[in-house]
This record gives structure tokens, sequence and C-alpha cells, in this order.
């Protein structure tokens, strides 16, 4: 066969082969797409409805959102000022570290200065911190401003989630998107009104 | 040291070195020339010879669809109705998986029946080709107990009924009948135990025997090389003096590669039409009954098997119950498909391709044909489809008159091969393929 | 290739014979819905939420899967979320199923995919075809669906229907008894109490909600259509290359 023949097929087998190659990957996208959360998980992991109407100052407020547990904490003056006081004591004071919506990248990480509302794991292995008020300054030391401990590793976050330094976690609790619906109620998992 | 003394791979551009690399550790170039890359084919396939290509190619979807599906779907008895449902709405795009995977099964047994009659075609059951065709009807076998268990996943009430039904043929047996059943369903009805095993055969133990069955097929197919539409042996040929090979024998790749890419890609386009356009084919492929979810105190006014199964079905409803049983029928049945396995021996003919059989075996095999799809028809369609006949015939229903017929003509056409192939007025074959 | 075409020609007479054979012994009437027409499908879901879904489930379908036929998540909340408390659950039915099997003797089937069980045709007509009868316990009864079990839930809009029987024994002066002498009956539905609406009007309702129950049965039905349409352009595409690469190939066999 002369050479002619030979670049003429040599275009073929490169265009098939092209054109066969791209269909193939599309065809491989509806295996993969199956494999994305369906209605269902979409449906239950729909944003929850937290009502604080009734949460008290001082006071926290656990719900699950995405099977995880959602803290809302109704800080007092004395807590807003104990985050103040750790600034110098935290590993990331600014919020640098993408953890949170933008919205909530300020000095108490939410959107009002009142209410915290963090996702309540412990950036380290997983498990759920536990709060711990400023009054528990004996068993966790003299300075404990009052916040989060994990009774997995030790971590300790302070009111505003801020992870503290020399301790597992390597950075601050995770603020979940959230929207105030009216000053009773708050949506967690969209920060879009009206979902 | 053999290893060392393999030659370095050419032609792979910059993979040459990985695979001359592998190639020193394990027969990669030695398995694809022997199996493929160098088998050599005659070069006169006509249409008939897509068929085996595609059979492999579907086995492929079914496997990989299969699994896409089973990681939603529940082989339980109160959710699997539920699960089947959540995959065609809730799961993104479940629907076309699902989809791929039923009309897959029915391409699968459409392509198979045309492989198979292709054999009748061009004798390629025929000495030396005879483990080939009896690996080739365990396949066939295997692929009907694959559709079978698979079938009752979707537990809608044509699930349930059909398994209800062969499962009870299976309590025909004398004497351990219906213990027999009882082990099978690991109950009294079929039931969410039987649902589970079979989902076990479905989804692992006969995909495992499937595509070991494929492996043989192959491997025999292979060892004596393929038959072609003339029929005659390319192997005996003198051998071209440029290449080495038969005179009508060309290398599979890349010729038969592009080829049965071409047909493959045919084959899809078909496809596509009937899963996105037309999935049930009128209730063909997807029952309507199978919509309604399994219910064990109600059965369905007519209950048919899928489409594939129809021409068997219908010559166990063609046999009448003897001796106050109805094992006549399952025994006939189970005849009508174990009698493949001895085609080979049946046919006495000198030569292998229709084109040089004589006028008997055209005529008996038309015949065959349309007894198939008669048989099958019928299958589909009550036993009062046609009404009845008169009273010179005793008012019996005509469907049932036309399935014994049939079942006759059946058992027939391979009970009397022995005879009319040998006494048949074949043609003399031809030294060379018949090409162009 | 001429006997193959005979063959196939056999094969597509079974097929017809067999659809022919087995249409049944009621004329179904013509369901006139379109599922890609969103405003029917919306004015079927209506009437699905208010008549329908009382007693019958359609427990597979979301009612955030409504989106899909363009409602949005608050007009899904005021307008059709009666029996759950978010636009993420099923639509389930308010009464409990021991209750409905007690009530009617059957417990009412789920509606999710009844479209596909029964055909679009068959729900159309039925829907339209329940009558007066004294002797059944809901003191309904249908053409179609002889001695159902449901009432006719759609009565106040269609009125009440009596069933008229006439035997017919000339057709324009022919005779038309058949050979064994029995005559032809002609039974015909008529309203005798004229419901909120009229005929049309009413098969419009009929008709929308087939047709959504229709989209019901598959949610995804459109767009399996609209993928369907690019799949077979990219292989129609493929078909030419790849025997252009074929016959490259081959061309050099002789």
């Amino acid at each position: 066969m002369s050479d002619q023949i030979n670049s003429g097929r040599r275009k073929i087998v490169v265009i098939t082969a092209a054109a066969g190659a791209c269909a193939g990957v599309v065809a491989a996208l509806p295996f993969a797409a199956t494999m994305l959360p369906s209605e269902r998980a979409k449906a239950l992991g729909a944003p929850v409805e937290a009502d604080i109407a009734s949460l008290s100052p001082g006071e926290m407020q656990v719900l699950e959102w995405r099977g995880k547990p959602v803290w809302i904490v109704r800080r007092t003056k004395e807590m807003l000022d104990g985050i103040k006081k750790s600034d110098g004591q935290v590993t990331d004071p600014k919020s640098e570290v993408d953890q949170q919506p933008d919205y909530a990248k300020n000095e108490f990480r939410s959107i009002k200065d009142e209410y915290a509302v963090l996702v309540g794991v412990c950036t380290h292995l997983g498990c759920s911190p536990q709060l711990k008020s400023a009054e528990t300054q004996g068993e966790m030391g003299a300075d404990w401003a009052g916040g989060f401990y994990c009774p997995c590793h030790g971590s300790k976050f302070d009111f505003a989630g801020r992870v503290y330094k020399g301790v597992p976690a390597p950075i601050n609790l995770q603020v979940p998107p959230y929207t105030f619906l009216s000053d009773t109620r708050i949506l967690i998992g969209d920060d879009k009104k009206g979902a | 040291m053999a290893a060392t003394e393999k030659q370095p791979v050419t032609g792979l551009g910059p993979l040459n070195g990985v695979v001359t690399w592998v190639d020193a550790r394990f027969p990669l170039i030695k398995l694809w020339e022997d199996q493929w890359g160098k088998y050599i084919a005659p070069k006169n396939f006509n249409f008939w010879y897509y068929f085996g290509s595609l059979a492999a190619f579907i086995l492929v979807l079914q496997i990989v669809t299969g699994i896409f599906l089973t990681m939603n779907y529940k082989p339980d008895a109160t959710q699997a109705f539920a699960s089947v449902e959540y995959i065609m709405r809730e799961v993104p795009l479940g629907w076309l998986i699902r989809y791929l995977h039923s009309t897959g099964a029915s391409a699968f047994f459409i392509v198979v029946y045309l492989h198979m009659f292709r054999s009748l075609l061009y004798g390629s059951h025929q000495k030396p080709r005879e483990l080939l065709w009896v690996f080739g009807v365990l396949i066939y076998l295997s692929l009907m107990g694959e559709a079978f268990f698979g079938y009752l996943l979707p537990w809608g009430q044509m699930s349930f009924w059909g398994a209800q039904v062969i499962v009870n043929l299976f309590s025909t047996v004398p004497f351990i009948g219906p213990d027999l059943s009882e082990w099978i369903r690991g109950d009294y009805v079929v039931s969410d135990a039987t649902l589970n095993r079979f989902f076990a055969f479905h989804v692992i133990a006969l995909p495992l025997v499937l595509v070991g069955l494929v492996a043989a097929h192959l491997t025999a197919l292979h060892e004596v090389g393929s038959n072609n539409p003339d029929g005659i042996e390319i192997k005996k040929q003198p051998k071209d003096p440029r290449t080495g090979l038969p005179l009508d024998g060309i290398y599979s790749h890349p010729y038969y590669t592009v080829k049965d890419i071409f047909g493959v890609v045919v084959f899809l386009f078909v496809f596509a039409v009937i899963a996105f356009f037309a999935p049930e084919v009128g209730g063909y492929f997807l029952e309507a009954n199978n919509f309604i979810p399994a219910d064990p105190l109600k059965t369905p006014l007519h209950i048919a098997p899928v489409w594939y199964f129809t021409p068997y079905y219908s010559i166990l409803r063609a046999v009448p119950p003897m001796f106050t049983s109805q094992f006549p029928g399952v025994a006939v049945m189970g005849a009508a498909t174990m009698i493949l396995f001895v085609l080979p021996w049946l046919d006495r003919s000198p030569v292998k391709s229709i084109r040089y059989k004589g006028p008997i075996y055209k005529f008996a095999l038309w015949v065959f044909v349309l007894t198939f799809l008669l048989l099958g028809y019928l299958g589909t369609e009550p036993t009062n489809v046609w009404g009845q006949t008169g009273a010179w015939l005793g008012n019996v229903e005509r469907a049932t008159v036309a399935a014994r017929i049939g079942t006759a003509l059946y058992f027939a056409f391979f009970l009397l091969m022995p005879w009319y192939t040998r006494i048949d007025k074949c043609l003399p074959e031809p030294q060379r393929v018949t090409w162009k | 290739m001429k006997k193959l075409s005979v063959v196939f020609a056999l094969v597509a007479a079974l097929v017809v014979t067999g659809a022919l054979a087995s249409g049944g012994d009621i004329k179904l009437d013509h369901a006139p819905g379109d599922v890609r027409d969103v405003a029917s499908l919306q004015a079927g879901a209506r009437t699905f939420v208010n008549y329908c879904l009382n007693c019958h489930s359609a427990s597979l379908m979301r009612y955030s899967g409504l989106r899909d036929i363009g409602l949005t998540d608050e007009q899904i909340k005021s307008n059709l979320l009666f029996t759950a408390d978010k636009v993420g659950e099923m639509m389930n039915t308010a009464m409990v199923r021991k209750d409905a099997k007690e009530w009617f003797g059957t417990a009412p089937p789920d509606l999710s995919v009844i479209a596909r069980a029964r055909g679009a045709d068959w729900l159309y007509t039925y829907l339209r075809s329940f009558y007066r009868d004294a002797s059944t316990a809901t003191g309904w009864n249908n053409t179609v669906f002889p001695r159902v079990a449901m009432p006719h839930a759609l009565w106040q809009l269609q009125g009440e229907q009596v069933l008229k029987e006439e035997i017919i024994k000339e057709v324009d002066g022919k005779d038309v008894s058949d050979g064994h002498g029995s005559v032809r009956k002609h039974s015909k539905l008529e309203i005798v109490t004229p419901g909120v609406l009229s005929a049309t009007q009413f098969d419009v309702v009929a008709g929308d909600l087939v047709n959504f129950l229709v989209w019901v049965g598959e949610p995804h039905q459109v767009l399996r259509k609209q993928v369907g349409f690019w799949v077979l352009i990219v292989l129609g595409i493929l078909i030419a290359l790849t025997w252009l690469l074929k016959s490259a190939f081959w061309k050099e066999l002789h």
C-alpha cells in the first residue's frame, strides 16, 4: 500500500478514535451521576428551621442538619467579652480559614452577635464537643473564658467556635449557611430566603 | 529464560517501554495475538456475523448497568418495588441506567437468537465446532436463568406470578416435586426469602457462570477457527506466499475490529431508539401489570412470560396433563431446550452452509423459524386468542391446536434431521469463499 | 435479504393482530393529554390533591418533584400541601390503610405508577364512566370497572349518570341479531343530575387529571426523549465515522 492511503487512513483513525473517546466519556457521565445524592437524600438534607423564641441567654439548642448536630447558642454579654479576651489565645482569631460564610466572617463569627450558629463537629476527628461555661474554670484551667471542649482529644474552642492554640484540632468550628427568617426563627442550611 | 528472549514491543509509541516490561513478565502480546490480534478469520463474514461481538458487548453493558442498579436496589419484599421506582425517579439519571438494563435484557435475547440462527444457516455447529456450540447452548440456558431471576427483582405482579408459575413447574416432578419447589422458594409461596436468593443468583452467581462460559466459548472458537457463510474451512486452503495466511483469511485486527465497532454503533442506534423512545415496546419488554406491586392474593387475569420465554411457554401449555400430572408438559419443555445440545450430532449434512445444502434443509429451516415465531407469539397470548374450532374438531381452542402442531414441528426439525440431512441433495462446496 | 424481509413482515403481522386481539371488550376513549403541557399538568395536580389524595397515595412521588411541572416551593406549599408539612415529603394519603380496607373492602391502590399499569385511555374512560347503581355498597358502579369499590369521587363536578340500556333489533331496517339469536345491546351513560361542570368542562378536568397521572407515572419522560434525541444525533455521526473507518481498512482487501 502507498503512503497516501496510509495518511488518509490515519486521519480517519484519529478522528474516529477522538470522537469515540468523547462519546465514551459522555456515556460514562450518567453512571457517575447516579452516585450523586438522590432526591431523597436532598429532601432529607433540606434546610431545617429552628424556633429560638424560648432560648434564654447562655443556653444552647441542638438540632440535626444533614446528620450533624448544629448548635445555636444565645450568647450573654459575658460570653461575648470572653471571646474578645481570647483573641490572643486562638489560632485563627480573624477567621482567615474558610470555615464560615462571608456574612459570618467577623468578630463573633455570626450574623447577630447574640446568636452563635455552629456545626457541632470537632475539626480534629469529628467528635462532638461539649459546652463548658466560664464557671468550669476548675476543670478547664484558670483563664478559661467559656466555650467548647472536645472529650475525645481535648480540643478547646471559644464561644465563637474558634480553636485554641496547642490543641489537636487545626481549624475553627464550621459555621453552616443560615439566615434569620424572623427574630425568632432561623433557617439552617440555606442563606437565600424562602426555601 | 523465555523472558529475555522476547522481542521488545514496537509500534505503540510512548507505551513501548511499559508494554515491553509487562510482556516480559506476563504473556500480554501472546494473549492479544492468540485471541484477537493475529487470529485469522475468513474475510467473507456477512450481516449474520455481527451478533457474536454484539452479544459480548451487551454482556458488558448488562454487567455495568447492573452494578449501578445494585447500588440503589433493595432485595427486600417490602422495599423492592419502591426501590426500582426510586431509581426511576429520585436517583440522578437512574431511569436511564434502568432502561438500558431492561432494554438490554431483551436485546440480549434478540442478538443471541439471531446468533444461533446464524449457526443453523451456515452450519457453525457442525464438526469441528460441536463443543463451541455446546458452550453456546450453555450460555443460552444460563442467560435464561439470569433473565428469570432478574425478572423477579422489580417485585411487580408479573415478577411475582411469573416466578410462582415457573417454580411450580418444579413441583410437578414426580415424588420430590413439592419439596423441591419449596426448597427453591425457601417458603410456601414466592416471598422475601425467594427474592433475596434470586437476587444473589442474578447479581453474582450466574454472571460469574456467564463470563466463564463466554471465555470458554471464545477459547473454543479461537482454537477451531471461525466458520463462514460458505461453510468451508479456510485452514485447509493453501497459504498466500506474500502474507503466510490462508488465501481467504485475514487478521481480525484491524479488519474485524473496525467492522465490529461499526456493528456496535449501528446496534446502539437501534437500541437507543427503543430505550429512549419506547422502552416498554408495547408491553413486550416491560409489562404493564408489572407496574402493580406483587400481591400474593390477586392473580392478574392474563399471565404471560416475557417474550423471550414464550416459545417454550407455548410448548409447555400445548402438552395436555397426563395421568393427572402436568409433568409431561414440563418434561417436553425441558426436552425442547435440551435437544439443542445434540444438534451437532443430529446434523449429518456433508456441507455446512445453507448455500450448498439441499432443498429439504432449506424448507425445514424456514418451517422451523416460522414455527418458533408462531410459538413465541402464541405464548404471549391467552389460549383463547383465536377462539374455538367448530364442533367437527370438538370445540377445542384453535390456538392450542396451533401450539400442538408447532410443538410437533419444533421437535420434528431436530429429530428428523439425521434422516433429511442425509438424503438431501447438496451442491458441491467451492474451494474459495464467495466474496464481493 | 428478501427472505429476511418476509420474516420481519410476518412478525409485524403477528404483533399487530395480537395488539388488536387484546383490545378488550369496552371501547376506551382516547385520553387527550400531553405531558409537555405544563398548564394541564398543574390543573391535574390540583384536582389530584383535592379529590384523589384523600384516599389514594402517590407514595413514590415527592411533592418537591412538582417543581418539574413549573411550580415553585411556595406554590406547592400554599396550594397543594395538605397531607405533609414539607415539600420534601412523599405524596402520601391522610387515610390509614387499615381504615380504608374496612371502609371500602379493599385498600385504594397507590397511584404513583397507575397510568403505566392501566394506560391513559383506560383511566380517562374510567373516570368518566361512573353511574348510579342502588345495588352496590357505594351506590355507584362503573362501566369500565364493574362493581368497583371506589365511589365516584368527582361526582360533584360531573353530576350523576345512569346507565340506559337499549336493545337494538334493527339498524337501517336490517336485523342485527347474531347467529345465535341474541340481540345486540347498546348501553349509554346519561347525566340525570347535572354537576357543577358541563360535560365538556368535565372532560377537560378528567383529561388534565389523567395527564398528571401519566406524568407522575414517569416524571422524567420528557427529559428521556430530549436526551434520546441528542443521543441519536451523536450515534448517527458515529455511524458515519465508523463506516468510513471500516471502509478505509477494508478497501485494501482484494
